[in-house]
């Protein structure tokens, strides 16, 4: 029987709106009870966190793993160590690979390599159409036997209206999660947000009303039908208030959620003045009072979900003009004390608001049974975070595969220190702690 | 060469030149006073200084060009500097090779200033931060033609009269046209702004968006009603191979709503200056009787091109930074 006892720490469990000093006893894999322990079986693996927060695994329903096609930039296995050094155990992939995992097969080969890589827990997201071409339906019946947790067309949106109804419609029958790149391609496509400074600077932008249309035509498509929508990586102020209006419109029967990401809670448009394609994401980052509706929407539980969209890319493709490189930034690596930075030190919430949106609400979006809470018998996934360890991000200390992330060189005050992944410390920078 | 008299202790201190926008007023009148130097050269039987003896210019352009190309080829030769002419496809993506490495590969040869055309935004700026030798910007994507900016300003201020003070207080420069994807537009503004004209910009809203205000610019729409308040018209050229979709209806449309007609032109002060950054499409922004009119200072344009692109050859290798 194998056992750990994490003791002495601040447990905090949103599901259960448990937040005590307290110790945590895993049992084979799985969350054995909640209570402070006096003396330890022999045998028995005990880890102070004293002073250290102790959460359920943290889960990022929003991250690019390349594989298969794009191994370059990262595969399953360098994502999942990226992962849990983050202090992430469980994450969704997104379907924009090469081939796009568009069918069962695909979805089943995801797991094949996370079981393999036998780090973190990988859930793939299946494809909403053939290819992400936005053209026919995927085979989403097949695709979520197989067990993908959501279907994206994630790259891009679902562009076509028609098509769209469709998608909400039949992915309704499976119960699965719609989750949405919102970006009209008519009126996106530029490489930073639309403005002033993108007209300085020569460079086509992106207007908000690009995303704002989309979300509110998906809004309308979804009335009678009734199917889990989720707005992946909210950037304009404009957006929150759309999904603040239908969350009440419809009498708290609008199945609307959001995510919103690292980037775009900290960064603006100013950081392309230099053309630093490390800054050129998709969506594009935007303006201040972009960011301070954002945190007021996390604030008034209009946006439920923290989500990186973890995006490497190579130097050399990251080196290119800012108009032909790729869109993206690394996220998991760094994205704990980035939220804390904008979220618990500009007191937008506190630790327990902001743990719920990185643990029970992603696993109850789509569903993860047994992730993302500490009730008896749910998965040993223990995320050991110590909230006053400052350190600077250091990119090429990361274990993923890809360097992208403008965040390098940035001062930050908190970290996972140990990550357990089903009863298994998979990541541990306290060995002293560890008995 | 004139030393400028206005400010002693001035020093040019910019190791590349990348845009107008980076440039103050002192350093526009430096380079137009270094220009006004160069211009006697041109005159000379032999045409030829000593001044870039020893040195290498490449032109590394990534875009078609013809007038530019050639105006900065004969720029080098007449500081007698060695020229290497390359030319480059479209973006480094198609050419399976970073910009960076290509110019840090033609850095290597031993080169003094590369003077870079490239159709992405940033790429002048991309280099120089790449490579240890000068740059001037021949004109990167929709951004900046700073050379462009600085010889259109140029012929104003000699045409007017003002190239001992290159003060441009009180006079107002309309802008015609594609301004949208127009970098030799970006490069006027900032330049003209920075000597204290005012700006009107003219085009259909597709071609001239909101934010050219936040520039300090006004924005109009209909030519006729600005044509009368203004001493000088630049006729952009619309720029078909940057459009990626249908920016006005028709061209017919366009050239009777923008196009510099004879009959249009009354409309204007007798002594309008028209300017046109070339090739012309003549009949659509520019009628033949108007580019080849009294009015018309396109050629000079060309002629002047060649002094300032030796000022800012000459400038940036001697840049105390």
């Amino acid at each position: 029987m194998s056992c750990i006892i994490i003791k002495n720490g601040r447990v905090i469990d949103p599901a259960n709106q448990v937040d005590t000093v307290t110790d945590l006893v895993l049992e084979n894999g799985k969350i054995a009870n909640l209570q402070t322990v006096s003396k330890p079986p022999a045998d028995t693996t005990v880890i102070d966190a004293t002073d250290r927060i102790v959460s359920p695994g943290l889960i990022d329903i929003h991250v690019h793993f390349r594989e298969p096609g794009q191994e370059e930039k990262e595969t399953i296995a360098t994502g999942s160590a990226a992962a849990v050094a983050g202090g992430f155990t469980s994450v969704c992939c997104m379907p924009n690979t090469n081939p796009a995992l568009d069918d069962d097969g695909r979805i089943e080969f995801v797991y094949h390599q996370a079981a393999r890589a036998n780090l973190a827990n990988v859930f793939p997201v299946g494809a909403i159409t053939k290819g992400r071409e936005g053209k026919e339906l995927a085979e989403i019946g097949l695709m979520a036997r197989a067990g993908s947790v959501g279907f994206t067309d994630d790259g891009c949106a679902v562009a076509s209206a028609g098509v769209m109804a469709k998608a909400l419609n039949y992915i309704q029958m499976t119960g699965k999660v719609v989750m949405q790149h919102c970006e009209d391609p008519e009126l996106g496509g530029g490489v930073m947000n639309a403005g002033t400074l993108s007209t300085k600077l020569g460079l086509k932008g992106w207007p908000r009303v690009a995303e704002e249309l989309i979300i509110q035509r998906d809004i309308l498509l979804n009335q009678g039908i009734g199917a889990r929508y989720h707005v992946q990586h909210l950037s304009s102020g404009g957006s929150v208030e759309i999904i603040r209006r239908a969350r009440q419109d419809l009498f708290g029967q609008a199945h609307v959620t959001a995510e919103a990401s690292p980037h775009h809670l900290l960064l603006t448009e100013e950081g392309c003045a230099n053309y630093d394609t490390h800054y050129k994401m998709n969506p594009p980052l935007r303006q201040k009072h972009d960011i301070e509706a954002l945190r007021q929407g996390i604030k008034d539980g209009v946006i439920t979900i923290l989500a990186t969209d973890h995006a490497p890319h190579t130097n050399e493709e990251k080196s290119l003009e800012f108009a032909a490189a790729p869109y993206g930034i690394i996220g998991l690596e760094c994205a704990l004390p980035l939220y804390v930075e904008a979220l618990i030190e500009s007191e937008t919430i506190d630790w327990p608001a902001m743990l719920a949106m990185m643990t029970n609400q992603p696993a109850e979006l789509c569903p993860l049974p047994g992730k993302g809470t500490f009730s008896v018998g749910a998965d040993a996934d223990v995320t050991i975070i110590d909230p006053k360890h400052s350190w600077t991000i250091d990119v090429d200390q990361f274990a993923g595969k890809s360097r992208n992330c403008p965040f390098h060189g940035r001062k930050v005050n908190s970290r996972a220190m140990t990550t357990i992944v089903g009863g298994q410390i998979k990541f541990n920078l306290d060995p002293d702690r560890v008995k | 060469m004139t030393p400028p008299d206005s400010a002693p202790k001035y020093t040019w201190r910019h190791r590349h030149l990348l845009g107008l926008e980076e440039l103050s007023a002192d350093d526009l009148r430096f380079l137009f006073r270094t220009a006004r130097g160069f211009e006697e050269v041109s005159t000379r039987s032999v045409k030829k200084v000593p001044a870039l003896r020893g040195k290498v210019v490449v032109n590394l352009f990534f875009e078609d060009s013809t007038r530019t190309r050639s105006s900065f080829h004969l720029a080098a030769s007449r500081l007698s500097a060695d020229v290497l002419e390359l030319a480059g496809k479209g973006s480094s993506m198609s050419k399976g090779e970073t910009l960076t490495d290509t110019a840090r590969n033609i850095e290597a040869m031993g080169v003094d200033i590369i003077v870079c055309r490239h159709n992405q935004s940033g790429a002048a700026r991309h280099l120089a931060q790449a490579v240890n030798c000068n740059v001037v910007n021949a004109g990167d994507g929709q951004h900046e033609h700073p050379t462009q900016g600085l010889l259109d300003i140029f012929t104003l201020c000699k045409r007017w009269g003002l190239d001992d003070t290159f003060d441009l207080t009180g006079k107002t420069v309309a802008i015609v046209g594609d301004i949208a994807h127009s970098r030799v537009a970006r490069s006027n503004i900032y330049g003209l702004r920075t000597l204290g004209a005012k700006i009107i910009l003219v085009g259909p809203p597709t071609l001239l968006p909101q934010s050219f205000k936040d520039l300090g610019c006004e924005i109009s729409h209909d030519l006729d009603q600005v044509l009368g308040r203004v001493d000088a018209v630049n006729m952009l050229r619309i720029q078909f191979e940057r459009m990626t979709s249908q920016f006005f209806p028709s061209v017919r449309e366009y050239a009777t709503m923008f196009g510099l007609t004879a009959k249009r032109i009354k409309l204007a002060k007798p002594d309008l200056l028209v300017m046109h950054p070339g090739p012309i499409n003549r009949g659509m922004e520019l009628d033949a009787a108007v580019a080849d009119g009294p009015n018309s200072a396109i050629l000079e344009q060309v002629t002047n091109g060649l002094a300032i692109r030796m000022a800012a050859l000459f400038l940036v290798i001697n840049a105390k930074p």
